[in-house]
């Protein structure tokens, strides 16, 4: 069976939630959706105090290349554009929304119909998806049209879906490949037309048998998708680490997907698409997990939740948090970041709301480095991290340019593995972050 | 046998001189004349090499003012006047008058004044702990309290206090090099004028978010009022973007925006305590600040 060829660990799995089917979630009386929900630049605000909104009313648009528009996850009245809280308690603006009724633009589909011809061509194809405000849902929140404008002189060879949900404890992904099959095979379909390929490769990690088994009988119906088992190894969902498990290419220092001629997209994102280019709808929705080892397991969910939705309502309509509850985080446990602020919205990417007891909470205290290596065994970019940590410690940004600490994809390997518990990757964070904007002040130069 | 150690001792001693020459004429020929005042300026610098001058160290800014001929920018705000005074002597000429200036810590937030919500994990960083919250008491802007700055003090004077998990600056060993603020990632620490006899007024805060939300995380946070700015007789303070800020070269430290402050932000140190009721203490100081 196939997987990445260097580094990754094995970190518990805890699918704890996949077999719980997707619940729709209740509307919320009062949304606060984020202006700027992606990668990129920020998105211009289109509309003010008062307004009335149906779902689907474009909210923000994008102006910039890399950016992407908002639309309105609810119908009702615009009460303010103000900032709100994100849920690591930082400020960004937003549009808050008195939610009444649910009345839908006129122009979106909103039947259970499954469309499997598809009318558009390949330019609007990717218009369409730009339109829709669709961004990368494996958790960057990259704007996908830019992803399907191959730049002149590169050539798309591959079309790789992320089905592999390498994180532990979310099912997300698990739960629409078994419940929205042909809608994700409608949407590789529009992908590989958009793209000009007749073929695809869908990568499923062995542990979720019942995925692969129905993605594969699906397959048969449509030609020249193949779904690809993977062997279980964490960050194998990374876009880099997935490239090489299924085409044994390898991404270059600094370079994309592209430049190997591949192109990567989650099964989220090829569900979205569908939404989009068959049936007109934005991306006002997605399916997160509620899950944790102290949670109940009739309270472990998987949920449609419409976007800018307040976390603490999901956290009471899943029966509220468990009593001995240390932490909250938003994405998985070794990606995801901390909750600080349930009164936080939901965004296009939130995937889950994960309970750690009081006990799974703390990280223990650091000890010495000793040496061991196992960092950089781990490390599925072939870097140092124990080097690249100390460098970034003596913030010695240069040394550690050279040493790639700009290819890091944060997987946390190297802090999962070190046996000392040093903070390694939040000090290559740190890295990043400067080395980033020396860079930039360099390009302006 | 005596032949062969005299051959040997005529051998060295020729290859000797001949090696001598080579590097004598060498020498001359690659000489480097460097000014003999570099060295002289150098001595008058500290020593430290903080880089709070702007330069490499204390070299290069000797480097720079002998390159350059005059002090326009060039200042080293360790050595202070003293140090100037002495550079402008070697150098023949007038020293510029420069204040000391000093760290002050902008925050009045850390365990006293914020109600600390979540706990933090993650590695002791400021920069590392910045990227992924707004700070444990849910201010976005103010101290992280984790000493960045202190690690980045060459001279030992700042430190994190313990029981209010704010740093504090010693003013005795602040010099003024500027290494703290540069540390800081919320930019937090200002320098400041020292001001006359030590005596500073500051707003403590650099929270800019509208006056409710601020004062929902922090009960000493400034909330864009205005009153201080309405107060000040001498024009000296501006409210931006909620956030309110004085001007360290107009402020004649007459007090009147501390007494106004509804939550306390402005903070008036190193003023000996008010005299209970003599008649208006604070326009007596102002009538004196004016004068100086």
């Amino acid at each position: 069976m196939k997987t990445f060829n260097r580094g990754g660990v094995h970190p518990e799995e805890n699918k704890l939630a996949k077999n719980s089917a997707i619940e729709v979630f209740p509307l919320t009386k009062k949304a606060v959706v984020f202006v700027s929900q992606h990668l990129g630049a920020p998105a211009t605000c289109l509309v003010q105090k008062g307004d009335k909104v149906k779902v689907g009313t474009l909210l923000a648009k994008a102006e910039a290349f890399i950016c992407a528009n908002t639309h309105s996850p609810y119908s009702g009245t615009v009460t303010k554009v103000d900032v709100a809280t994100d849920f690591n308690g930082m400020k960004k603006p937003a549009i808050y929304i008195d939610v009444e009724g649910d009345e839908w633009e006129e122009n979106i589909d909103t039947t259970a119909d499954v469309i499997h011809e598809i009318s558009l061509d390949a330019q609007q194809i990717v218009e369409r998806i730009k339109d829709r405000g669709v961004v990368g849902l494996g958790g960057a929140a990259f704007p996908t049209n830019v992803k399907f404008m191959v730049p002149s002189g590169k050539k798309a060879e591959y079309l790789i879906i992320n089905g592999v949900e390498c994180e532990p404890y979310l099912t997300s992904d698990n739960r629409i490949m078994l419940e929205n099959t042909e809608e994700i095979f409608i949407g590789i379909e529009i992908m590989k037309k958009a793209l000009g390929l007749t073929t695809a490769y869908v990568g499923i990690e062995n542990n979720k048998p019942e995925a692969i088994e129905k993605m594969s009988k699906m397959a048969e119906k449509f030609h020249g998708t193949e779904i690809v088992p993977l062997k279980l190894k964490y960050p194998q969902g990374a876009e880099k680490q997935l490239i090489n498990a299924i085409t044994k290419r390898e991404v270059p220092s600094g370079k994309l997907p592209i430049d190997v001629g591949c192109v990567v997209d989650n099964v989220g994102t090829a569900l979205a698409i569908y939404d989009a280019v068959q049936k007109n709808k934005p991306l006002i929705s997605n399916v997160m997990t509620f899950t944790g080892k102290s949670v109940k397991p009739e309270n472990q969910k998987n949920l449609l939740v419409r976007v800018g939705t307040p976390m603490q309502e999901i956290i009471d309509y899943c029966g509220g948090l468990p009593e001995d509850t240390g932490k909250l985080i938003s994405g998985g446990p070794m990606m995801g970041k901390a909750i600080m602020d349930t009164t936080a919205p939901t965004v296009k990417t939130t995937s889950s709301i994960l309970v750690m007891s009081e006990k799974e909470a703390h990280r223990i205290a650091p000890s010495p480095c000793i040496r061991c290596g196992k960092c950089v065994e781990a490390c599925p970019m072939g870097l140092e991290p124990v080097l690249l940590s100390t460098l970034c410690s003596q913030q010695k940004w240069e040394e550690a340019e050279n040493e790639c600490v700009m290819d890091c994809i944060e997987c946390g390997c190297c802090l999962f593995t070190c046996p000392a518990s040093r903070p390694l990757l939040d000090l290559i964070r740190v890295g990043k972050n400067k080395v980033g904007a020396i860079r930039r002040a360099r390009a302006q130069k | 046998m005596s032949t062969i150690i005299i051959y040997a001792i005529i051998a060295m001693t020729v290859a000797g001189v001949v090696l001598a020459l080579v590097l004598y004429l060498v020498a001359q020929k690659f000489k480097v004349i460097e000014d003999p005042r570099i060295d002289q300026v150098c001595e008058c610098l500290p020593g430290a090499n903080c880089g709070g001058c702007g330069f490499a160290g204390c070299r290069s800014l000797a480097e720079a003012i002998v390159k350059a001929g005059d002090l326009e920018g060039k200042a080293c705000p360790v050595g202070g006047a003293t140090a100037m005074a002495q550079i402008a002597d070697v150098m023949g000429l007038k020293a510029e008058q420069s204040d000391p200036m000093i760290a002050v810590v902008r925050c009045n937030g850390g365990k006293c004044n914020t109600k600390q919500k979540v706990k933090y994990d993650g590695a002791m960083d400021c920069v590392a702990a910045s990227q992924n919250m707004a700070s444990e008491g849910g201010c976005g802007f103010g101290c992280l309290g984790l000493g960045n700055c202190v690690k980045a003090c060459k001279f030992d004077a700042i430190k994190i206090n313990p029981e209010t998990g704010l740093p504090e600056v010693n003013e005795e060993r602040c010099v003024g090099c500027g290494a703290c603020a540069k540390a800081c990632p919320r930019m937090v620490i200002e320098l400041r004028k020292k001001g006359l006899k030590d005596r500073r007024v500051f707003v403590s805060c650099v929270n800019k978010e509208k006056g409710a939300l601020a004062k929902k995380n922090c009960e000493r946070a400034c909330i864009g009022c205005g009153k201080c700015e309405k107060e000040c007789p001498f024009g000296a303070i501006s409210v931006v973007n909620n956030l309110s800020y004085i001007d360290f070269n107009k402020c004649k430290m007459c007090r009147k925006c501390v007494a106004v402050c509804p939550t306390g932000a402005i903070l008036a140190v190193n003023f000996p305590a008010a005299k209970p009721k003599v008649e208006n203490p604070d326009t007596q100081t102002a009538e004196k600040g004016g004068e100086q």
